[in-house]
């Protein structure tokens, strides 16, 4: 019985990574549910535009690797990331005043949104096909390692590594940075109450004098922000590829559905419960459990209770769960 | 509830419907001759060996547009999981014809279809306990005890069997193999497997609210996808099942036949090219037969005091449960109905590319794509749904090589080696998504009721 190197295995192969994960979710579900209290409906084309906000940050970084400009330990995408905001806040603005604000004006019924989003993924997935091609791209760079397994062990003296990588540190710090700036907006600053305002009731806010196109404009640029960080981390941890982008539309709406559609604090929670229960059923627990239980109980099957490549279920059944149970999500949510 | 499942029509076409009153009878008439030209021009221009592979998987789009028009014209049910019914379509397109692999089921045949049996009955209980026990505090605990049990009891006993199967030759087997039924037979069962499929999702989905309901069914799409790609014993996963059988005769066949020779070469025909249009030709009769079976149908049904109902629960679903009207009811029935007809489609397209690929299953192709059609065509009418999945199928068809001809053009101004032109040339191939992006926003903004509007 070894209940240390347990706690070492669980903590690098589920806890870390889980963390990770829950974190790019949580801010592609504070995206998705901007859109979804603000502008009242569902963006399928949310994770098009991770992938275009990435996209540009990979250019850029290329662009600033070239001219000999790096981070140092950290890596060249986070310099870049500021400028690829400001893109992807021009593109969805552009989009905003071409598509959506037609419909808008129409008082057009939230599904119909719903369907010319469907447009806007397909030409936004040509884009960023256009941009960066379909391959796979790496482009983390600087420090691979903040804890480097083998240190570890010589460190501890434990048979069981910890790595901890640079870019899952920076995920986790960027963003809590950007919860807690966002959260600070939302609550603190005019613009953010009449955000908020905005969201409540739109009459309301109307009458009280609060400008409708300020407050969309100002949230379409937020949701850029979200997006391409998201996409960003997400792709400094695991590597770039725009199906990919595509596919992570399930588990962010997932998200934002089990914490409450509309509710940010519901977001950050589905997030991670959605990043936590796909960690946990489709890892091999075969090592943890055999070092947590005396010699002779180790365990002979891998104890995955899934392969990894039904993650998508996991998701899906932690949303019809919730669902059946609880229909406006774990944090109260709204209905349109 | 109210508004969620309004269609297109009520608020933004209000001012399209006016302008073309007087033309209404002549314009879906002059829409299909269009289409018919189109065809034909494409025939002259590319040749019409081309022309019938693209016609032939028009008339398989066009099957998939009534399917989606069936739940979302008629009901206003948003599926975006179609991928899902296509791909369950084609798996029966291999479990019925295919020959069963006799050292397979030796092996662990019986193994795996007990575990497969287990895990079924261990849902069934979990349901009925759900139903039946009175809540209390022991009832959460009675249901995980019972998940878990059946689920550890279900592994152990179909893990073994699956290991086996999957280990019988698993270079060209390793799968249990079909029913070794004639191929025909293989359409209806996709749509029946689909339709299975359907009331499963149905029963568990349908009460949610339009957006919920859409993540779902993209949620189950996916996962049915990871089923077929995962598990070999299944249908070989990803490793891909050739060589399904044809219900017409093979080109190799018709060009040993000495008869079917003379015969091309009286009309001038070489016997290769003879025999691919031959085939081409009898799939183009098949497929147009269950067309027009499913498209008479689905005109009948639209007439019928049925249809009149659906399109009721659509427009007003207080309205209709006022007037006594089941909706959840109504709205399962349909589910299941238009999602057997993309099982029959997926089936029908299996048997025409004589393979199962599940690798090659993507949400764009076979569920935006199709909605896309939908929306083009006109919902909530059939003959535009028909017209949408041949239109928007040519069009899918015909952007790639005509994108390359541009891109060919303006890249032939810069050197043929530059990082641009090579660059140019590859992003051709993304055409496709930009064309329907664009063609779907259009239609939407300028004529939100699509091309042949709903009665």
């Amino acid at each position: 019985m070894d209940l240390l190197n347990a706690l070492v295995a669980f903590l690098n192969f589920v806890f870390i990574p889980a963390v990770a994960y829950g974190s790019q979710l949580a801010l592609g579900a504070l995206g998705v549910t901007l859109v979804y209290s603000i502008l009242r409906f569902s963006n399928f084309a949310h994770g098009d535009t991770m992938a275009f906000g990435t996209a540009i940050t990979i250019l850029l970084t290329y662009g600033l690797q070239a001219l000999g400009i790096t981070a140092g330990p950290l890596p060249t995408a986070l310099l870049a990331l500021p400028v690829a905001i400001g893109a992807t806040a021009l593109l969805v603005l552009g989009t905003d005043r071409a598509v959506y604000r037609f419909y808008r004006d129409a008082k057009a019924a939230p599904v119909i949104l719903v369907i010319v989003s469907m447009g806007v993924m397909f030409i936004m997935n040509a884009l960023v096909r256009f941009i960066i091609g379909v391959e796979d791209v790496q482009f983390a760079d600087g420090a691979r390692f903040v804890i480097n397994a083998r240190d570890f062990k010589e460190w501890s003296g434990l048979e069981e590594g910890l790595a901890l990588r640079t870019s899952q540190l920076i995920t986790v710090v960027v963003a809590a940075l950007a919860v807690a700036l966002l959260f600070w907006f939302l609550n603190r600053t005019r613009t953010g109450k009449s955000m908020r305002a905005f969201s409540d009731n739109e009459d309301l806010a109307l009458l009280s004098g609060i400008n409708p196109d300020r407050v969309v404009a100002v949230t379409w640029i937020i949701v850029a922000a979200l997006a391409t960080t998201a996409g960003v981390l997400y792709g400094l941890d695991k590597s770039f590829k725009a199906f990919t982008y595509f596919q992570l539309l399930l588990p962010i709406f997932a998200a934002a559905i089990v914490g409450g559609l509309g509710n940010p604090l519901g977001a950050i929670a589905g997030g991670f419960l959605i990043a936590f229960s796909e960690v946990m059923v489709t890892f091999a627990w075969k090592q943890v459990v055999a070092y947590a239980v005396p010699g002779d109980w180790a365990p002979a099957s891998l104890l995955q209770f899934m392969s990894t490549e039904y993650k998508f279920a996991v998701s899906f059944v932690i949303l019809i769960i919730v669902l059946l149970f609880k229909p406006t999500g774990l944090f109260k949510g709204q209905s349109v | 509830m109210t508004d969620q499942n309004v269609l297109p029509d009520t608020s933004l076409a209000a001012r399209s419907r006016s302008s073309s009153q007087g033309s209404d009878a002549l314009r879906p008439v002059l829409l299909y001759l269009a289409m018919t030209a189109l065809l034909a021009g494409t025939g002259v221009v590319m040749g019409w060996n081309y022309t019938l592979t693209v016609i032939n998987m028009g008339l398989i789009s066009a099957i998939l547009a009534l399917g989606v028009n069936l739940q979302w014209g008629f009901a206003g049910l948003f599926n975006i999981g179609v991928m899902g019914f296509v791909a369950l379509g084609g798996l029966a397109a291999v479990l019925v014809p295919m020959p069963p692999v006799a050292e397979a089921w030796a092996a662990g045949g019986l193994r795996t279809i007990a575990g497969l049996v287990l895990g079924v009955l261990t849902v069934v209980a979990l349901v009925v306990l759900r139903r039946r026990m009175p809540a209390s505090r022991f009832k959460t605990l009675a249901l995980i005890a019972v998940g878990v049990a059946g689920y550890m009891v279900t592994r152990a006993v179909m893990d073994p069997g699956v290991i086996a199967v999957e280990g019988v030759n698993s270079a060209s087997a390793g799968y249990l193999g079909g029913l070794g039924l004639p191929v025909l037979l293989s359409w209806p069962a996709g749509g029946l497997l689909a339709a299975g499929a359907a009331w499963i999702i149905g029963k568990t989905a349908l009460g949610l609210r339009s957006d919920y309901l859409a993540i779902a069914t993209l949620g189950i799409a996916e996962i049915i996808l990871a089923v077929l790609k995962n598990e070999d014993w299944l249908a070989r996963g990803v490793k891909n099942v050739v060589g399904v059988p044809s219900p017409v005769p093979q080109e190799i066949v018709l060009q040993r036949d000495p008869g079917f020779v003379a015969r091309a070469a009286e009309i001038g025909l070489d016997p290769v090219l003879a025999s691919t249009l031959w085939v081409k030709i009898l799939y183009l009769g098949l497929f147009a037969v269950v067309l027009v079976v499913l498209l008479v149908l689905a005109q009948l049904a639209l007439r019928s005091p049925w249809g009149r109902m659906m399109r009721a629960i659509r427009d007003n679903e207080d309205a209709a449960e006022a007037m006594g009207k089941d909706v959840t009811r109504r709205h399962l029935q349909i589910f299941i109905l238009g999602s057997a007809i993309c099982g029959i489609a997926g089936a029908m397209m299996v048997t025409l590319d004589g393979q199962l690929t599940p690798g090659s299953y993507q949400p764009l192709r076979y569920t935006f794509l199709v909605w896309v059609m939908v929306i083009v065509g006109g919902s909530g009418n059939n003959w535009g749904a028909v017209l949408g999945g041949f239109l928007i199928w040519w069009l899918w068809v015909i952007v790639e090589p005509v994108g390359n001809a541009l891109f060919g053009l303006i890249t032939s101004a810069l050197s043929a080696d530059s990082a641009i032109a090579a660059h140019l040339q590859d992003a051709s191939a993304h055409m496709r998504l930009l064309t329907m992006g664009v063609v779907l926003l259009l239609v939407l903004r300028f004529s939100p009721r699509g091309l042949i509007p709903e009665r």
